[in-house]
Order: C-alpha cells, then structure tokens, then sequence
C-alpha cells in the first residue's frame, strides 16, 4: 500500500483521493492463446450455462420429483432404501464382514481409511510428478475405489424393483373424516357385521378396504351391501330396507365430510 | 448515468481495485474449450458452482412453502407439489440438483485427481475441496428426511441405527441428531431442518470462499 507524504485522502476517511483507471489487463503478453475471463471468457461459459439449464429442466419437467406416502411408523415390511449416493455404504455394510461383530470395520476403518485417504492424498502421494505414469500406486488405489464404489452401488440397485416401490408408495392425502355415532345408519352399521371387516370408524382392516375416500352412490352402496362385491360375499346385510337407505345415507355422509 | 453512479461510489469507497481484482484473472488456453475441446474436463467444477446456486435459490423458495413439523411437513411439500404454481419445478429443481451436484462433484474430484492437481503447493485446496464433498454428502443426508414421506422416514431410521453403532460416541451422536435417544419423530425432523438450512449451508459458504480464494491466489494448475 502507497504510504508516507503527499497522501491525499476523501474527507478524513481512509480512501485514498488518487483514482485507479478501471481498464482490464494485457494479457497479449501471457504464455499461448490466453484469454480475459471478463468479458470474453465469462460470456463462453455463459452460453455453456443456458445449455446445461435447459437440459436440467428438460429433466425436471419430465420427471417430477417422487414422493411417498406420508411416513408411517407402524407402515409394516418397508423396505428402507436411502438416495442413490449412499448405496455403495449401504450394500457394503450388508457383508459379513462388514456387519455384525465386523460393524466396525464396516462401518468406521473401512470407509474411514478410504474417505480418509482421499483427504490426505496430497501427502500420501506426495512425490512431485503428476503424470498418471508417474504415481501407479495412487492412481491404481483410486480406480480400485471408484470401481468398488460402481460395484456395490450396482449389486445394491440391481434387485431393487424401482416401479413396483414407486407404485406401493403413492402419496394420498390422508382424509380425516367425521363419524357421526348418534346418525341413525352408524347403529345399523353396528348391529350388522359390518364394524367386524371395515372397522369401528370404517378405516377398513385386513379383511375389508376402509370406507372413508370412495367415491361411491347412495344406491351403489345399497347394491354391495346386499350383493357382495370382490372378496365380499353377498348377504351381509339382514336388516330392513329402512335400516339399509339408513347405512348407505351415513356412509356417503361421512364421505362427504371428508372433502 | 450508470458511470457516474460508479463514479460516486467509487470516490467514497475505492472499489475500483476490488473489482479488477474480480474482473481480471487469465484464462491460459490448456483450459479453455475454445481451443482444446478435451479442456471440457475443466468445466466440473464450473457446472458444480452453478448446480449450487440453483441448490440455494431453489431451496429458499421452497421454505416459503415447507413447515417442518411432523403434521405438516409432508401436507406442506404435498401442497407445493400439487397446488402451487411452478412448485413442482422448484421442487423438482432441488430434488434433481441434489443428484446432478454429487455427480458434477465426482467428476470433478476425478479430474483434479487424476490430473495430479492436489500436489504441492495445491495441498490445501484439495482438503477444501474433499471436505466441500462431505458437506455436500452432508446436505443429501439431512435434505432426504425433509419431505417426511415413508422413503425418508425409514431411511433415516436406518442412518440413525447405523450411528447409534459406532462405539464410544455413537449414542451421543444419534442423540445429537435426532434429539432423542429413541425417537424418530418431531425433534428429528426440526433437527434435520436447522441441520439442512443453516449449519451446513453456512460451513459449505465458508469453505466455498476459501476454494475460490486459493484457485485465485495460486492459479490454476499447468497443463501436465
């Protein structure tokens, strides 16, 4: 920094009162073809960016992306996956000698010595040539690992069927409805078996689907209840006609008050 | 008018310096495309810095939608992806960006590697640099419990039990992370959240500027 006599200064800041000329460097004596990053580089790059962007969204517009179901912990046989880049940890650690009294190998020295290593690179290769010929045992180790990682990535979404998870796990809004007990229908649902299948507040169970988010009729309603429908067989219902306009009026109204 | 408004600026503040400093760097040809198509190899680096940006724009605009809270967090991201206008892009953006940024990483990692770059006096640069991946890493781990879907849940259940493993201060650790020694639930994902939204992303700044830093201070490295 300029010091000492002479000095003149804005005011009685510190900025300094002489002004510098804003104009780029020459850069025409530089070794080869070398270039100004701004303007002319900056505007190459630019255009290498747009490209690269609309390849991006190309990709985002076709595929949106996935979500699941809302998480439910008591979800029964979900099988745990985590995002692509972790696989390779996750197959190795599936190994027995990666796992159980091994866990440790498996899951501290072996990627420690491997991440590790990556870190400290520059020292364990630490001779000046920087030819790949000139470094066999780094670059060796480093293929070695990239191909491990490839490996185990591949053994590891290999026996993964992508669709069948995406199409189990859609998202639905979970619809909470309301079950009005005091409607006359509620107690015909009760007194007929159809609180054993479908549940005290219709959520449906092992043997029946839930009656809450259908999209059904009145009329509809009456003709299953009576006649059956899939794995239901008919003659369920042994109430009156009353009692099943009743049952079929409180099921399309707790449907409706889920909307 | 734009001139003189540099001009005032300028005269108060001195930024003249400051930006040459920005604006005036050499592009020696063994790197630019331009002249050696193979030099493309120099661009991983360039697209990661971009898929970054993206990373963070994209990420501020779906906090504007998210609420990180069990009830609400999957409701939340639901709604952004269903409802709101562009939110499945924005969405998409981030979700996509975070894949194509591990990728771009790996690419470059590769090509530094292999060209020899990390050697004297690029020592630090590459530690930087390998620690910029594990931020990275980092980022996908906690961004992937966020949307509170089954797939997060238990992929972070996993993480966790993994963690829980690791002797001496595994407990702490899982403890730290999800806020209970046994429960997956609602401290979890505010954890992942504060985790994913400002420590990782104010270490990932911080060592960002010394990465460009020192790519600044020692130029890039000579053709081999």
């Amino acid at each position: 920094m300029h010091k000492g006599k002479g000095m003149k200064f804005v005011g009685d800041s510190r900025i300094t009162a002489e002004r510098k000329p804003n104009i780029p460097k020459d850069y025409s004596e530089y070794p080869g073809k070398t270039e100004a990053f701004w303007p002319n580089f900056l505007l190459k790059e630019w255009l290498v960016g747009a490209v690269f962007l609309v390849g991006f969204l190309c990709l985002t517009a076709a595929h949106p992306a996935p979500l699941e179901g809302i998480a439910d912990p008591t979800t029964a046989g979900y099988i745990p996956l985590p995002d692509w880049y972790f696989l390779f940890l996750y197959q190795f650690l599936k190994y027995e000698f990666a796992s159980g009294p091994y866990f440790v190998i498996g899951a501290i020295v072996a990627p420690g010595l491997a991440f590790g290593g990556l870190l400290l690179a520059p020292f364990l290769d630490n001779r000046p040539g920087r030819k790949v010929s000139q470094r066999p045992i780094a670059v060796s180790l480093m293929i070695l690992g990239i191909a491990s990682v490839f490996w185990l990535t591949y053994e590891s979404a290999a026996h993964v069927d992508w669709e069948t998870r995406a199409e189990q796990n859609t998202p639905e809004m979970p619809v909470e409805v309301e079950i009005d007990e005091s409607h006359p229908g509620y107690e015909v649902y009760q007194n007929n078996s159809c609180i054993q299948c479908h549940g005290e507040s219709l959520e449906g169970g092992a043997a029946a689907p839930a009656l809450t988010n259908i999209d059904l009729s009145v009329d509809e309603i009456k003709d299953i209840a009576v006649n059956g429908i899939g794995d239901m067989p008919p003659g369920q219902f042994e109430g009156s006609d009353e009692e099943l306009q009743q049952l079929a009026e409180f099921i399309v109204q707790v449907n409706e008050s889920g909307d | 008018m734009l001139q003189k408004l540099y001009d005032w600026v300028d005269e108060r503040v001195d930024i003249t310096p400051l930006w040459r400093d920005i604006a005036d760097h050499e592009v020696p040809e063994h790197v630019n495309p331009a002249h050696h198509f193979s030099a493309f190899v120099y661009c991983f680096g360039g697209l990661t810095f971009f898929v970054t940006v993206i990373q963070i724009l994209s990420g501020m605009f779906l906090t504007m939608y998210y609420v990180p809270d069990i009830e609400n967090a999957w409701r939340s991201v639901y709604y952004l992806q269903t409802e709101v206008a562009h939110g499945q892009i924005v969405r998409g953006m981030h979700h996509w960006g975070a894949s194509v940024v591990i990728v771009m990483l790996f690419l470059h990692t590769l090509r530094v590697f292999f060209q020899g770059a990390y050697k004297k006096p690029r020592e630090l640069n590459w530690m930087v640099g390998v620690l910029l991946f594990f931020i990275m890493l980092g980022l996908g781990l906690t961004g992937y419990l966020l949307p509170w879907d089954n797939k997060a849940y238990f992929a972070t259940q996993v993480t966790l039990e993994i963690a829980e493993k690791v002797p001496f201060i595994g407990e702490a650790t899982k403890t730290l992370l999800a806020g209970d020694p046994n429960i997956v639930g609602a401290q979890t994902l505010t954890r992942f959240f504060a985790i994913h939204v400002f420590f990782l992303p104010a270490a990932l700044f911080a060592l960002m500027a010394v990465h460009f830093i020192l790519i600044r201070k020692q130029g890039i490295s000579g053709p081999l």
